[in-house]
């Protein structure tokens, strides 16, 4: 410190080499260390994809399936559910799903590629409860009586329609996740991935 | 005076070094070599997951040896149906030692295992050697027994494909008495591929690892030219 | 040189000169700066041998930061995992394979903990050929013995936990070593096992004395040891005081700024000693099948010793010696007695200070006996070491046992030969 005066160019360009070269050499050190705190491959094979099977799933089902240890709600919705979502889209916070919580090829009316399945993470995206189904309308399930069916958090109180849309005024911020998945049949999904290549 | 006192000390040294060690040939393959170790995936799947374990390794490292996702599922996955699943053996190992009155090791790291204080490579020759050295032996359990592993639980799994050799008790060398499918270059060439993979799933980041070495290395050669630039300009001060 | 005596920073109005005046009121933030850095004056002779002491303290720095990153994976457990390998033995393959640059943080901390060893070694050396333990430094020196005794117990402890089968087989050998001192030691090797043989509760204890208990220790054995020094000055390869000599500041006439002259110097070393500890972790982290034992690749099997257990090779030339003793004295057996020459074998180098009675410190003033004293002592020293990795054999047995008898020999001497040495004039001023 006490000979900076004296410090000329050529000592001052050597400096900043050996800290440029040198800082370049601790930044790439870190790699491995950081990417040590990223989930290992033991973590990716448990969060691995998984294959479905819902030939049995019948009109009104649900069946829940576990992918990267949260549950994945695979619902075969009726007609009568499906004409439920057009009726209460402005009781929606976000009725287009313009929000990023599906893949593009589930951002329609009914969050899904074909329009009776629904696949869904059931986890609330407030504080991460898994909400419980509330199918029936009307107060028979302790719900308000104008209730179309859907889903409750028991946590905090937020409710979602038959989409998985959250509705508006409710803790939760934006509606339930669609998971990347891809039909390899009509029967078998596979969940946790997306079509070759997309 | 000094130079009599340590070769009088070093003399008996080299000798205690030089102790009886078992002749092993050299394993002639390279784990560069990709052909091989895909040829040495399938002889291990085939012949030694039946009883002994990989289970360090998942069906996905097999990926870098070149195969397809589709090749592995289906020419080399038999107990399981996950690619990113670990190479286990089916059968519980408990039950493994009822059957076999031990566990069978597992293998995944046997190369470095059977490597030897100042020669950590030499696991793959042991290997090589260990492998071609199953005789018939009619007063062991299994019929067999091997020249560099006395009294081996382990029956001779690739007989089929070596045929049956027998002990001249004479000469003490294995002469072949019932050959096998293959002729004797063709197996060895085999084995040297068994033994390459079996070397490769010890490390699978093997190559990756020497390869990011030499650009350390190179990169700290660049780091020294600067940093002793900077120590020459500073220590002009010092007289 | 107490870091106390500096002046305390005075702002020049900018805002960095205000935050440090500020933190200098209330931390001796300069005056530490100052006190071991920029106006701590060291020799300006230093040669290759004074890279070991910032070197030892870059090893520590990376065997706490990879020992840090290994501690969120490993698992210290005995029990078999579903595949029938100790878990403990799995999680140290799952860092090498499944953890993202997990392989290469394991090398680092094994090539690590063998580079330890042989930059502390040169580091001891060093102290060895220049008469740095002696007056006034002696404290110094005590604290680097008790840094190395600590770091023996670090290194014995951290080989435990891959649980392999040289780590198990060496703990079972090493623990019951206490089991030779009389009357006390069936219940002292029993306290430290926690078990009746080496077992979980070993593997569970020694993983928190691992990775807790003796690096703390060792941090603040470090530091002493830097104080300690820096409160004296450090020698030189001319074993010359240079505090002796001082201009009309108080400045030695033969001492330098360590920063940034030795700074800029070590820098140079450090990325010498990169490529060395590169070259080895990246092409050959085996060492050999020295640093990494290749029988520590098949987990702890309780029922089956392997057929040739040896230390790792830094514990070899006290594990000879620790044979050499096949004698029983004093009605207490030989194993007492290899124990008790083991342990001597460690401990006496805290005696130099008091065994060196040589008018001059440094071996370039000293004459003929010195140099082939401390000649013999290391060649003692390395085939001590090469007989450790050996089996035992009777061959082996007797130059261990001539070995031995040189390495006491050179210690409990030394109070007699160090002064019938022919000596060289110590000149008044550094050489070059």
């Amino acid at each position: 410190m006490s000979n900076q005066g004296k410090m000329d160019c050529g000592r001052r360009r050597l400096i900043v080499a050996t800290a440029a070269v040198g800082g370049v050499g601790a930044v790439a050190a870190l790699v491995p260390f950081v990417s040590s705190l990223l989930p290992s491959e033991r973590a990716k094979a448990a969060g691995a994809p998984v294959e479905v099977d819902i030939s049995k799933l019948e009109p009104g089902q649900m069946m829940t399936v576990e992918w990267r240890g949260k549950p994945v709600w695979i619902i075969n919705r009726t007609k009568d559910m499906l004409d439920t979502l057009p009726k209460i889209a402005d009781q929606m916070a976000d009725p287009k799903s313009e929000k990023n919580q599906q893949p593009t090829y589930a951002q329609n009316d009914t969050r899904s590629i074909k329009p009776e399945i629904m696949i869904v993470v059931g986890i609330c995206t407030h504080l991460g409860c898994s909400p419980s189904s509330k199918f029936k309308a009307g107060a028979d399930e302790g719900m308000p009586s104008d209730w179309l069916g859907g889903f409750l958090c028991p946590c905090h109180g937020s409710t979602f329609d038959f989409a998985g849309r959250v509705y508006k005024a409710k803790p939760a911020p934006t509606n339930l996740e669609v998971p990347p998945h891809v039909y390899l049949s009509d029967a078998r999904i596979v969940i946790g991935e997306d079509k070759k290549g997309a | 005076m000094k130079k009599f006192l340590i070769a009088l000390l070093f003399t008996p040294l080299l000798a205690l070094a030089s102790g009886a060690a078992v002749h092993l040939d050299k394993w002639p393959g390279s784990i560069g070599d990709k052909p091989a170790l895909q040829n040495g995936a399938k002889l291990f799947v085939n012949y030694c997951l039946n009883c002994h374990g990989a289970s360090y390794l998942r069906y996905k490292n097999l990926l870098d040896l070149g195969l397809t996702e589709q090749q592995v599922k289906e020419n080399l996955m038999f107990t399981s149906d996950k690619i990113g699943e670990l190479m286990r053996v089916a059968a519980p190992h408990e039950e493994q030692k009822q059957w076999f009155g031990a566990t069978p090791p597992d293998l995944t790291i046997i190369a470095r295992a059977r490597g030897e204080l100042g020669n950590a490579g030499a696991g793959a020759d042991w290997l090589y050697t260990y492998l071609r050295s199953f005789y018939r032996d009619e007063n062991r359990p299994t019929g067999w027994n091997n020249v560099i592993f006395e009294n081996v639980g382990m029956p001779h799994v690739l007989f089929g494909l070596q045929g049956q050799q027998v002990m001249n008790h004479e000469t003490h060398k294995l002469e072949m008495a019932v050959p096998g499918q293959m002729a004797p270059a063709e197996f060895d060439k085999s084995v040297s591929d068994l033994v390459g993979f079996m070397v490769w799933m010890g490390e699978p980041q093997q190559e990756f690892r020497q390869k990011l070495g030499f650009f350390v290395l190179a990169f700290l050669a660049l780091l020294f030219v600067v940093a002793y630039a900077l120590k020459k300009e500073y220590w002009k001060d010092i007289h | 040189m107490a870091a106390g005596n500096f002046e305390k920073y005075k702002s020049d109005g900018s805002i960095a000169g205000n935050a440090l005046e500020w933190l200098d009121a209330r931390f001796p933030a300069t005056s530490m700066w100052k006190g071991h850095l920029s106006e701590y004056y060291a020799p300006k002779n230093f040669n290759f041998w004074y890279f070991f002491g910032s070197l030892a303290i870059l090893v520590l720095v990376i065997q706490i930061v990879t020992g840090i990153f290994l501690t969120m994976h490993y698992k210290p457990d005995a029990a078999l995992n579903a595949a029938g390998v100790p878990i403990a033995f799995a999680s140290v393959e799952y860092i090498m394979r499944d953890v993202s640059g997990g392989w290469l943080i394991r090398y680092m901390h094994s090539t690590g903990a063998s580079a330890f060893f042989i930059v502390v070694y040169l580091h001891m050396f060093r102290g060895l050929i220049y008469g740095s333990y002696r007056k006034p430094r002696e404290l110094t020196w005590l604290f680097g013995v008790g840094i190395f005794l600590v770091l023996m117990g670090e290194a014995f402890f951290g080989y435990l936990l891959p649980w392999g089968q040289m780590s198990y087989w060496g703990a079972q050998v090493i623990v019951n070593l206490f089991s030779a001192i009389p009357i006390i030691g069936d219940d002292l090797s029993l306290i430290i096992r926690g078990d009746f043989v080496v077992g979980d509760a070993t593997l569970n204890r020694f993983f928190s004395f691992h990775v807790i208990a003796f690096p703390l220790v060792l941090i603040g054995l470090v530091a002493a040891h830097v104080l300690a020094l820096h409160e004296t000055g450090s020698n030189n390869p001319d074993g010359i005081e240079i505090k002796e000599n001082k201009d009309e500041n108080g400045i030695p006439r033969d001492g330098i700024p360590f920063h940034p002259y030795y700074t800029v110097k070590d820098i140079v070393g450090v990325v010498v000693f990169l490529m060395v500890f590169s070259a080895v972790l990246f092409f050959a982290p085996e060492g050999g099948g020295y640093f990494l034992e290749t029988p520590n690749f098949y987990p702890a099997d309780p029922l089956k010793t392997p057929p040739h257990i040896a230390p790792v090779w830094y514990f070899t030339p006290y594990y000879s010696i620790l044979r050499a003793m096949v004698w029983n004295f004093f009605g207490l057996d030989a194993k007492f007695w290899g124990v008790v020459a083991m342990g001597a074998s460690v401990v006496i180098f805290a005696a130099l200070p008091w065994l060196d009675r040589s008018p001059v410190k440094s071996i370039r003033y000293r004459g003929p006996i010195t140099k082939a004293m401390i000649t013999i002592f290391v060649i003692c020293f390395f085939i001590l070491g090469y007989l450790g990795t050996l089996s035992p054999s009777p061959t082996g047995e007797i130059i261990s046992q001539i070995c031995t008898a040189f390495y006491f020999g050179f210690f409990l001497g030394m109070p007699w030969w160090s002064r019938m040495d022919k000596f060289k004039p110590v000149p008044e001023r550094v050489t070059k």
